[in-house]
């Protein structure tokens, strides 16, 4: 076996690796599905052939496709052995993103729902 | 791929090993460290975000009578937006390859082209920000234009300072050349700014199509 260098087993985020032709080629396949997805997502935002309530869900599904793109293409976030630690880092920090926003939103909401849109329904609420 | 000769698997229990914990070969090489230490960083940038997001999706309707986000979004400005700053990031991913292989003059060139395009995002941010505040939707107003300015004007502040990043890491290449100190900031700068333009698209969707849904 022979002498391997450190950078050989762990990768920082964002570092292009490989020749220069593959590594443009990266970039310019992200940047064509990246381009894609927001024609996607604009498209679906002012047609009128989509079911009315599922367009908002389908544009967040579109947003978290184009955010994985940009991980994958442009900050070279992959499954290789080399990435580990970017993906534990980003993992975590999904796991927290997602917990700010879901707990937030379903809180905020259902507090929303509960407090009544003038004084007197509160107080009544409050009476019992 | 395993080349690495690893020590029998014991587990947590170090008996008689003499793993420091840093791993067989010591610690990582600053080329390694310094841009994951800027990636932890730019993480919790996100989860900064996250909670600006949080407000805005719960304040969002909390209009006081004022103008809501169908009277106030202009989706063709949003539009050049995100192209511009979509091509600013793939011109800066451009850059990297380039400074990879000490190019200095196509390095510079695609750092400028980078800005510039920064510039057109923010400049029509600018505009657009003034526009709203000259017709009394300031952030004032509401509090859906409360936290609307707050998220948003803290992207626009990052894109910014990431600006400014960039001009001084202009500078430092031209002056100190592809020192490995210099490159490993430039690393660090390309990842805030592929974060940014991240951001961006949850903006973009989030606030903008969304807000303006018929």
């Amino acid at each position: 076996m022979t002498e391997h260098e450190p950078e050989a087993l762990n990768v920082a985020p964002g570092e292009p690796h490989d020749s220069m032709v593959s590594e443009t080629i990266s970039y310019v396949v992200g940047l064509g599905l990246a381009l894609l997805l927001t024609a996607v997502s604009f498209w679906v935002a002012s047609t009128g052939v989509l079911w009315g309530p599922g367009v908002a869900t389908g544009l967040v599904v579109l947003a978290i496709a184009q955010m994985g793109i940009h991980l994958v293409f442009f900050l070279h976030i992959s499954s290789g052995p080399d990435n580990t630690n970017n993906v534990l880092a980003l993992a975590f920090g999904v796991l927290i993103v997602l917990l700010v926003m879901i707990g937030t939103i379903f809180i905020m909401s259902h507090m929303d729902a509960n407090m009544g849109p003038t004084p007197e329904v509160m107080n009544l609420q409050m009476q019992h | 791929m395993s080349t690495v000769s690893e020590t029998p698997a014991i587990g947590l229990t170090h008996g008689g090993s003499e793993d420091t914990g840093l791993g067989q070969r010591g610690p990582q090489s600053k080329s390694i460290v310094v841009p994951y230490g800027f990636w932890l960083f730019v993480l919790s940038d996100m989860v900064l975000f996250s909670a600006l997001f949080a407000s805005y999706a719960s304040l969002v309707h909390a209009t006081d009578g004022g103008p809501t986000t169908a009277e106030l979004f202009d989706r063709k400005l949003v539009a050049v937006e995100t192209l511009a700053l979509l091509l600013s990031s793939f011109v800066c991913g451009l850059a990297m390859i380039t400074a990879k292989r000490k190019s200095m003059a196509w390095t510079q060139i695609w750092l400028l082209a980078t800005g510039a395009l920064g510039l057109v995002f923010l400049g029509i941010e600018l505009f657009e920000f003034s526009k709203m505040i000259g017709e009394g939707a300031g952030p004032q107003r509401s509090a859906f234009l409360s936290s609307f300015f707050t998220l948003v004007g803290c992207h626009g502040a990052h894109v910014t300072a990431g600006l400014l990043w960039l001009g001084t890491m202009m500078a430092q290449i031209w002056a100190k050349g592809f020192r490995q100190d210099i490159v490993r900031r430039l690393l660090c700068f390309s990842v805030f700014w592929h974060a940014l333009d991240i951001i961006w698209v949850a903006i973009f969707t989030i606030v903008y199509l969304i807000g303006t849904l018929p």
